[in-house]
């Protein structure tokens, strides 16, 4: 019996490490391809994307400025997707955070910054909870898939920032399309003004604020009676109802929480960055967040590092665009290409791992950190 | 009167993409394979289709590749799916990004000059020209004419009355009970993906090879979102998805000919654009209540 299964976990360790191989050699080829294609070297261009940002002190600190808003945006996505929830409009919760800050930024003027940033963080929050609550309604209380409602409002978020920087916020002196700058009371202090250690750089506040609510994240989630209701919704809803847990009322607080967290990376573009909207205040921050969460497993810690990964990425491939000429939108198709690869690579170790243990995959517990396969709660398939 | 002929004819046009899309994502989704990889997948049809009517001088060769992109990114999805059983919401996600990403990115390399490239687009065909406002309304692009009176009708045919679209609806409803019928769920899942993915390809390359002439970014704008509404609005039906299709255009068309109307210059252009998704969602929310969805939408299939 020991022996058994003593086996089997040798079996188990050297099929994941083969899958890993395997899936290193493919996002090799692919990512190395499109490096060829555009006419860059490609152990020159993975050491510009990946080892060049890390290397200087500005650029490191560069690396965790970028990760900021996808830190926020993937711990968003990760706490939706443990409770089963399919919330892919991040970036529109996101966008009204962006709104909310950029609103208050401009009115309070002379206002005390220790009064003002709390109201502020509080306001983006409700702003982006708000988006959220429409689809959680609409899913908990009448069965309509939140993956349609929650996408459709990306466009229309969207589309309110674009009115409202084309009509009541545009700049009155130069007619460009940006809100007037916010007081400098809501400006998030950079860290390099209060920490003597972090040298000149422009990351802010909001870094901090994300760790602190991945933090949180990770202790509520594994740690407390909440964590374990929401994972066991996520887990089997039906399961959950059985047990006696408010499913319903688990789902719509964790969509609002996920739309807060939201709110809160919208605040932090707009405060520690931009100090302005802009229809550009967040290129997909939304949709990285996926790819965020899903790298990460759905984990917080996991969370941490995929989004320090992708910061790195990204500040890799708009220094590549320099040093060897490569297009940014490769630091895309490679982002896509590791998330593809990746989910691949887990669906295959687990069918195989599932299969050997002879328990099929709908019979077996599903696995923690992918509650696929189920339909919503109120529509069961027959 | 032309007002009306007017807003009908944008109707048509801006319906087509979304007929496309829908009726793609209806063999998807027929098949038990939710495919958020839509939009990226209208994307690349749109890009891959103008730059091969560019270089080739023929945008009719240029659907040829788009349909050619579009089988491959079915295929895709179809390998994460169905040979791998991966997620498919995250799959979805992921060949969206992947595939904008992979357009763009030959954007860049291919259009690089500052000047716009630009193909001469399909010509409109108008064969009731003289008969006043119906003329108006019949002044379209080839796409719409094959689109509406040639892929949905036969569309609906062949799921509804052929032994293969029998196998898809088999492999969306009870993959074991079809593989025990013997019919190859995998094979018949990959038919429909690449299926699905060729119609999503088109409707996107109908913007750039026939409406614009010309290939810009962002391009599909979140049409392929609304797609997989229409699917669960037309509870995975043809016609009803086309119906689906056709509202959401005339309340697009709608918005955007009132925004040059007098009298409604006040209403802000950007409402009159997030009109159609809201009244989407309003739509779904009204009449989405227990859908009848595939009996094994998202569910990999394993023989176990």
């Amino acid at each position: 019996m020991t022996l058994e299964l003593r086996r089997m976990a040798e079996n188990r360790v050297g099929r994941a490490g083969m899958i890993a191989i395997g899936a290193i050699i493919t996002i090799l080829a692919v990512t190395g391809s499109a490096f060829v294609i555009a006419g860059a070297n490609p152990v020159d261009a993975y050491y510009a994307y990946f080892i060049t940002p890390l290397t200087r002190e500005f650029t490191l600190l560069e690396v965790l400025n970028k990760a900021t808003p996808i830190l926020f945006t993937g711990t968003a996505v990760a706490i939706a997707f443990r409770a089963g929830y399919w919330n892919i409009g991040v970036e529109g919760q996101l966008l009204m955070g962006a709104v909310a800050a950029a609103g208050i930024g401009q009115v309070v003027e002379g206002w005390p910054t220790l009064l003002v940033l709390p109201l502020m963080i509080a306001g983006g929050a409700l702003a982006g909870a708000a988006w959220a609550l429409v689809p959680a309604l609409l899913r908990v209380r009448m069965g309509i898939d939140e993956v349609v409602t929650t996408l459709l409002l990306n466009p229309v978020a969207l589309l309110v920032v674009q009115g409202l920087l084309h009509g009541p916020w545009k700049d009155p002196e130069t007619g460009f399309p940006e809100s007037p700058r916010m007081a400098e009371a809501a400006e998030f202090p950079q860290l390099s003004e209060f920490i003597p250690l972090i040298g000149r750089s422009r990351l802010h506040l909001g870094f901090i604020i994300a760790i602190v609510v991945i933090v949180i994240a990770w202790w509520v989630l594994s740690r407390t009676s909440t964590g374990l209701r929401v994972r066991a919704v996520g887990l089997s809803p039906h399961g959950a109802r059985f047990a006696g847990i408010k499913v319903e009322r688990t789902l719509l607080r964790v969509a609002l929480v996920s739309g807060a967290i939201a709110g809160i990376a919208g605040v932090s573009e707009v405060a520690g960055i931009q100090f302005r909207l802009t229809e550009g205040v967040s290129p997909g921050f939304g949709y990285t967040g996926v790819v965020v969460a899903m790298l990460g497993g759905l984990t917080m810690p996991g969370v941490l590092i995929a989004g320090l990964l992708l910061g790195d990425l990204s500040v890799g491939a708009s220094s590549a665009v320099r040093s060897l000429q490569i297009p940014s939108q490769v630091g895309d198709v490679v982002q896509g290409t590791l998330l593809l690869v990746v989910i691949g690579a887990v669906a295959i170790y687990r069918w195989r791992t599932t299969r050997e243990d002879d328990r099929p995959p709908d019979e077996g517990e599903p696995p923690p950190d992918e509650p696929e396969g189920q339909a919503p709660v109120e529509t069961p398939p027959t | 009167m032309t007002f009306f002929a007017d807003i009908m004819a944008a109707t048509f046009r801006n319906a087509t993409p979304l007929v496309y899309g829908t009726v793609g994502e209806t063999y998807t989704e027929r098949a038990g394979i939710l495919n958020l990889g839509v939009e990226g997948t209208m994307y690349a049809g749109a890009f891959f289709g103008f730059a091969v009517a560019y270089h080739t001088g023929d945008p009719w060769i240029g659907l040829l590749g788009a349909i050619i992109v579009g089988l491959m990114a079915g295929a895709l999805m179809a390998l994460m799916t169905v040979t791998l059983g991966a997620n498919q919401h995250v799959s979805g996600l992921g060949l969206t990004i992947v595939l904008i990403g992979i357009s763009e990115f030959a954007n860049r390399l291919m259009f690089t000059g500052s000047t716009l490239a630009r193909i001469e687009p399909m010509p409109l065909w108008d064969p009731l020209a003289g008969l006043g406002p119906i003329g108006t309304i019949a002044n379209q692009y080839g796409l719409t004419y094959i689109g509406f009176f040639v892929v949905v009708p036969i569309s609906w045919w062949v799921l509804m009355k052929t032994p293969l679209g029998l196998s898809i609806r088999a492999v969306g409803e009870n993959p074991e009970a079809a593989d025990v019928a013997g019919i190859s769920v995998f094979r018949i899942r990959y038919i429909a993906l690449m299926i699905g993915g060729a119609l999503m390809a088109v409707g996107g390359a109908f913007i750039t090879l026939a409406v614009l002439g010309t290939f810009t970014l962002d391009i599909i704008a979140g049409r392929g979102w609304v797609v997989i509404a229409l699917v669960i609005f037309g509870r995975w039906r043809i016609f009803r998805g086309v119906l689906g299709a056709l509202i959401f255009a005339a309340v697009y068309s709608l918005g955007l000919r009132l925004h040059i109307t007098p009298g409604f210059e006040g209403i802000p252009n950007e409402i009159m654009l997030a009109l159609p998704y809201v009244i989407v969602i309003v739509a779904l929310a009204l009449s989405g209540r227990n859908v009848p969805y595939p009996g094994a939408y998202l569910k990999p299939y394993r023989r176990s």
